[in-house]
């Protein structure tokens, strides 16, 4: 009665071709570079600074340690642990590969990196997976923030731009970008996420195109 | 043991299988169904509504198939309709009671699929009001709760059969009871339900009653709807009249007899079937659920046979899909990561789990090709693969917090 399927050798390799993402990022996944192989033997305390983004429940989070080479203002050492999709493990491994490769990359430079710079080297990613690439380079610059802090280097400490655009409830751009790359592509979804311009039709209205803004920047 | 080199003696420590354990998605199709569909695709292709001989021969497989099914769900031939989809005859029945109707008031479930949950959302736009009955931690309704909800101005009740995602099997007899108590009529998705449980419609009580052939090792693109006899529905399909003017457009003839065979040897089989799916079923459950902070979801015993889905926490539900992919195994996952919505799980969450027991839930639905040593296999690597992931995740979730329905972090 049962009904076998019987697939010949020439099937199950065609098959292995078949994945849903870049072989970037199936080879990242599959071999995560410069991960914390065991958290209960790693010291904590030779790294300069920590950055943690995320959570469980929204089902990605991200925890990566910084060293930085002191004199040459450079990312010496990037450790990291990500939970979360195979997009997410895999954007993290590539954003340690970038952070840390040719000698390492200076401050400045890893201050500025964006997500769509992690996409590119992982030869993209499908549209509605685009969301979970987007916490490494902000864990990066809160790693980066706290070395700053913990060096007193105060003045260094980037505080990024946010602009208020709902002065009732407080919401910013950055909110909008991120309900933005959490799905939401009309202003009812934007809404029910954030609560923005309920009362009033100008911050109904500037919202709804800094959201088709940002839907333009990251999946035109 | 690093864990690039763990992952490596997995990947190539096993031979690549091919186990199929996604069968609430789909069945391939059977055999004998194919056998005996195939001489309706070129040969006996005629339209069933000619007069000219193979137009007949095709009308009177259609009309037998009809009266198979209808044999099956102890109803008569002319209460069945064929449609193109569950999801299609799920429209029809909700759609079509309320737009006869005009007005009113429906009753659905928190866990029902979408084809009946954004249907009677939709309607609520078209001005019917709706209430969307909870679950208990197990995803049961209660028929009392129902009883409580129905009003005067209710016209319909459309709750499922057994659940897709975390098989609970509802009390469909005494929900249709109440039902009828209070004169409302009564609609049960039974798609997940059709290949293993009873679907005498009379036993069950039940008004209308939604199929489908790709649950049951039928083709796809062909379900149907049981209306009982005098139920007035408004078609959401209009053209040539066809299904009794319920449902125009050319019979999907090989569908529909492929689907009458499916039909068959499904309930033909289930009793016998059932057993061993049980049995695997539970092997199943009891290897899993040794994982540290790995639980059941949904209803131990009330469960489709065929059913496993458990929550592993710390690690995502796509990450271990892809891990067992590349094994040759194939299961789903209510992570929000492989929904289209991006939106995870509403029937984990409906049964008052947070979001981080959605993300680490994995479905496991066996079928005919399951073996005893598919589940063995299942269990040795799912365990491998959870202990890499969780090496890789900065996560140490408490299960009894999670399981108690409190999540760590709220989402935003």
């Amino acid at each position: 009665m049962p009904i076998k399927i019987v697939k010949n050798d020439a099937d199950v390799s065609a098959n292995n071709n078949r994945w849903v993402y870049s072989s970037s990022v199936k080879s990242h996944f599959f071999h995560p570079q410069n991960l914390v192989e065991d958290i209960k033997k790693f010291d904590e305390s030779k790294y300069d600074g920590i950055g943690v983004v995320g959570s469980p429940a929204c089902g990605d989070m991200m925890k990566l340690w910084v060293k930085i080479d002191k004199k040459n203002d450079r990312i010496r050492d990037l450790k990291w642990q990500t939970f979360g999709c195979a997009s997410a493990i895999a954007s993290t491994s590539m954003l340690s590969v970038m952070v840390t490769e040719k000698g390492g990359m200076k401050i400045e430079n890893a201050l500025k990196l964006k997500p769509q710079d992690i996409l590119a080297r992982l030869g993209g990613l499908p549209p509605r997976k685009i969301h979970c690439s987007v916490l490494g380079d902000k864990a990066l610059r809160k790693a980066i923030n706290d070395y700053f802090r913990k060096s007193e280097q105060y003045k260094r400490i980037v505080t990024e731009g946010f602009v208020v655009i709902d002065p009732d409830t407080k919401i910013t751009d950055k909110d909008i970008e991120e309900a933005v790359l959490e799905g939401a592509d009309t202003i009812e979804k934007l809404q029910r996420k954030l609560k923005v311009g309920i009362n009033d039709k100008k911050v109904k209205a500037k919202a709804e195109a800094l959201m088709k803004k940002f839907m333009e920047k990251y999946y035109a | 043991m690093s864990v690039n080199s763990d992952i490596n003696k997995l990947l190539k420590a096993y031979k690549k299988r091919h186990i199929y354990l996604d069968h609430a998605a789909t069945t391939p199709v059977d055999p004998a169904v194919k056998k005996a569909a195939d001489p309706y695709f070129t040969e006996e292709f005629g339209n069933p509504s000619a007069f000219y001989e193979i137009g007949l021969k095709a009308g009177e497989a259609l009309q037998d198939a009809r009266a198979r099914v209808s044999k099956i769900l102890g109803c008569s031939a002319n209460e069945v309709v064929f449609t193109g989809s569950g999801t299609e005859s799920d429209n029809l029945a909700i759609l079509g009671v309320a737009r006869a109707k005009g007005r009113g008031h429906i009753i659905t479930s928190a866990i029902e699929h979408h084809a009946v949950l954004d249907t009677v959302k939709h309607l609520e736009k078209e001005g019917f009001t709706v209430t969307i009955l909870p679950v208990d931690k197990y995803g049961l309704i209660d028929p009392a709760q129902l009883s409580k909800e129905i009003k005067t101005e209710t016209i319909l009740v459309s709750l499922m059969y057994a659940n897709n995602e975390v098989g609970t099997i509802e009390p469909i007899k005494e929900l249709a009871d109440v039902c009828h108590k209070k004169g409302v009529l009564f609609h049960t998705d039974a798609c997940q339900a059709g290949g293993t449980l009873p679907i005498n419609v009379k036993k069950l009580g039940v008004d209308l009653l939604t199929l489908n052939g790709s649950k049951i090792y039928g083709p796809k693109g062909v379900g149907c709807l049981y209306v009982k006899s005098g139920i007035k529905l408004e078609p959401i399909i209009y053209g040539g009249g066809q299904e009794r003017g319920l449902r125009s457009g050319t019979e999907n003839v090989p569908g529909i007899i492929g689907f009458a065979k499916a039909l068959e040897l499904a309930q033909k089989n289930a009793p016998e079937e059932n057993k061993r799916l049980i049995k695997l079923r539970d092997k199943l459950i009891k290897g899993l659920t040794k994982i540290p902070k790995c639980f059941l979801n949904g209803h131990p015993v009330k469960r489709l046979p065929n059913n496993v889905n458990v929550t592993i926490l710390d690690v995502e539900g796509e990450s271990i899909i892809l891990f067992l992919n590349e094994l040759g195994i194939y299961a789903s996952t209510g992570s929000a990561c492989t929904s289209k919505s991006l939106d995870p799980s509403h029937v984990i969450t409906a049964l008052g789990l947070p979001y981080e027991a959605a993300h680490g839930s994995i479905r496991f639905t066996l079928g005919h090709s399951t073996t005893d040593k598919d589940v063995d296999f299942v269990i040795e690597v799912t365990n491998k693969v959870v202990e890499i992931l969780r090496r890789i995740s900065p996560l140490n979730l408490n299960s009894d917090e999670i399981q108690s329905g409190r999540g760590s972090i709220h989402y935003k």
